[in-house]
């Protein structure tokens, strides 16, 4: 009986490639299993010689049209300082934002998260029903929901926001749920036999624990948003996008070269003052 | 101490919560100024009602269509964008990561290095394919190319991080048993490296997947122009079949890679 389950355990690889057998100085034998490198190797060759295929990649176009690269960047290396006040309301629309997206994601994935941990909802067809709405907000693109959202709402910063709370949503129950699973429920256990209910006893067992974590699946998300909200534009979501797309729409490479330092500095300073906040809570 | 005093001994930190809560209030008060609801246009309640009916009632001519412009070969050619995307990043993003690594080169270099990944990170991925465009044209090679350029910047950030934690203690070790260079490098630093770059590539794949759709809508290929086009045009059974087949095709690709990763993070 415990032979047929060892038998059952070996993988298919191991069953049709068998094993090396190393007779030892001593005597003893020892199965070494054949590398599964060459295996590995070859299945990658063949799916890289499909997507080439499939994608119509041409070495030989870059090689010659390369320069056509440069004629873009170098002017979006110098960009057109005079261009900056246009940049200033679209960027603050942009982050305005991103911050009521975050804030109001960030609040409706926390009771979310909560439902969908295996650990305090003990109910299993809600538990799978909440996970699996999850994956699917997460798996559409922002950019999607965006451009279907400005034809309900209208061309705006609603739609925007609306498509930024989705993706929050989705993310951050995500990010909580895996940490929620894994902390220590002896407190929420003591909570629950003294008579609280469910909600009392996550919110004075299990909060404190996870705080830090939501504060920092939070910070990671706003990052995450400012980023994403930047190019909502293009679809007509409000935000810096709208300059990106008219500004490429009419070839005005250095005032898109403005718009994309201003978003470098808002983003490299937002990154800084997230590093300091995770520091101080940590 | 009883139940009573150690309750009592409790920190009273209620005015802190209350600031925190003011403070927030304030943020999405001066957040909401500029969004302001118009209301849903005149044709919005017929779209949310045309976008859900579309998912129930996919167009299944086109989820079975064999062609060019039919699902499965979209989702084949978004699959190999990302494909190749993330393999030529992760190559390229190799030296990249090791001349940004502050114990393998000077701190100048590699500081300039990390500059150079900041700034391939910041340019949001859609302008790098507007870019690649006048090079490539329109098409998924676009695609290709602008991945492999975007994905450098996530990819190296966290191949620096591997470099950095390099045990270097076995490199003397290696030296004593009298190994050559390369022998180091494959026994001492390759195993070291090989399951987080991996996992990080695997990693990346999952969110290229999804950049390739968001790519789409400014021509580089994929599931993600055909999609728009049919949003635009209201043509709600067709965003039905390709929402469904993108939803469908990233799910399936989240589980595997989470499925991979943690088996390679417990080094199997």
């Amino acid at each position: 009986m415990s032979q047929l389950r060892i038998e059952k355990k070996t993988p298919l690889f191991d069953r049709i490639f068998k094993p090396e057998h190393i007779v030892l100085e001593n005597g003893h034998t020892v199965d070494r299993p054949r590398s599964r490198m060459p295996l590995i190797i070859i299945c990658l060759l063949l799916v890289v010689y499909v997507s080439l295929q499939a994608t119509g990649f041409n070495m030989k176009t870059i090689v010659e049209r390369g320069y056509q690269l440069s004629v873009i960047l170098s002017k979006i290396f110098h960009p057109n300082f005079s261009y900056f006040p246009s940049v200033v309301n679209p960027l603050i629309e942009t982050i305005k934002m991103s911050v009521v997206g975050t804030v109001v994601g960030c609040l409706i994935g926390l009771p979310l998260s909560i439902l969908a941990s295996s650990n305090i909802n003990s109910n299993k067809p809600s538990l799978l029903f909440i996970r699996f709405l999850l994956s699917i907000m997460r798996s559409v693109p922002t950019l999607i929901y965006a451009s279907i959202l400005t034809l309900v709402f209208g061309l705006g910063t609603f739609a925007g926001t609306i498509a930024i709370v989705i993706f929050t949503v989705g993310i951050v129950a995500k990010m909580l749920y895996e940490s929620i699973e894994t902390i220590d429920m002896k407190p929420y256990e003591a909570m629950t036999s003294f008579g609280a209910n469910t909600l009392q006893a996550f919110w004075t067992a299990c909060m404190p624990q996870i705080l830090p974590t939501y504060i920092d699946d939070c910070l990671y998300c706003f990052e995450l948003n400012v980023r994403a909200s930047s190019i909502l534009g293009y679809v007509g979501a409000g935000g810096l996008g709208v300059l990106i797309r008219e500004r490429t729409g009419l070839r005005a490479y250095n005032d898109l070269g403005m718009v994309l330092l201003t978003l470098f500095i808002v983003v490299f300073t937002i990154d800084l003052i997230n590093d300091y906040v995770r520091s101080k809570i940590s | 101490m009883t139940v009573l005093e150690q309750l009592q001994a409790e920190p009273k930190n209620l005015w802190k919560r209350v600031l925190i809560f003011i403070v927030l209030l304030f943020i999405v008060a001066w957040g909401s100024s500029t969004i302001e609801y118009n209301g849903l246009t005149a044709k919005g309640t017929g779209i949310a009602y045309g976008i859900i009916y579309g998912i129930f009632h996919p167009n299944k001519a086109l989820l079975f269509d064999m062609s060019d412009a039919g699902v499965p070969y979209l989702v084949l050619q978004t699959i190999a964008i990302a494909v190749l995307g993330t393999i030529f990043g992760a190559i390229l993003a190799i030296p990249v990561s090791f001349l940004a690594s502050t114990n393998i080169v000077p701190k100048p270099v590699a500081y300039f290095f990390r500059a150079l990944i900041l700034m391939i990170r910041t340019i949001p991925s859609m302008i790098w394919a507007l870019v690649w465009i006048r090079v490539t044209g329109p098409g998924a090679f676009c695609g290709v190319v602008t991945q492999s350029i975007c994905s450098i910047g996530m990819i190296s950030k966290m191949y620096i991080t591997a470099i950095e934690d390099l045990d270097t203690g076995i490199l003397e070790s290696l030296d004593a048993a009298g190994c050559n260079t390369f022998e180091k490098i494959r026994v001492g630093i390759l195993p070291q490296l090989s399951a987080g770059f991996i996992s990080t590539a695997i990693y990346r794949f999952d969110i290229n997947l999804k950049d390739a759709t968001t790519l789409g809508i400014v021509g580089a290929g994929g599931i993600g122009s055909p999609l728009v086009q049919s949003i635009t045009y209201g043509r709600w059974s067709n965003v039905g079949a390709f929402l469904l087949a993108l939803i469908i095709l990233v799910l399936i690709i989240e589980y595997a890679s989470t499925r991979i990763r943690s088996r390679l993070a417990r080094g199997q």
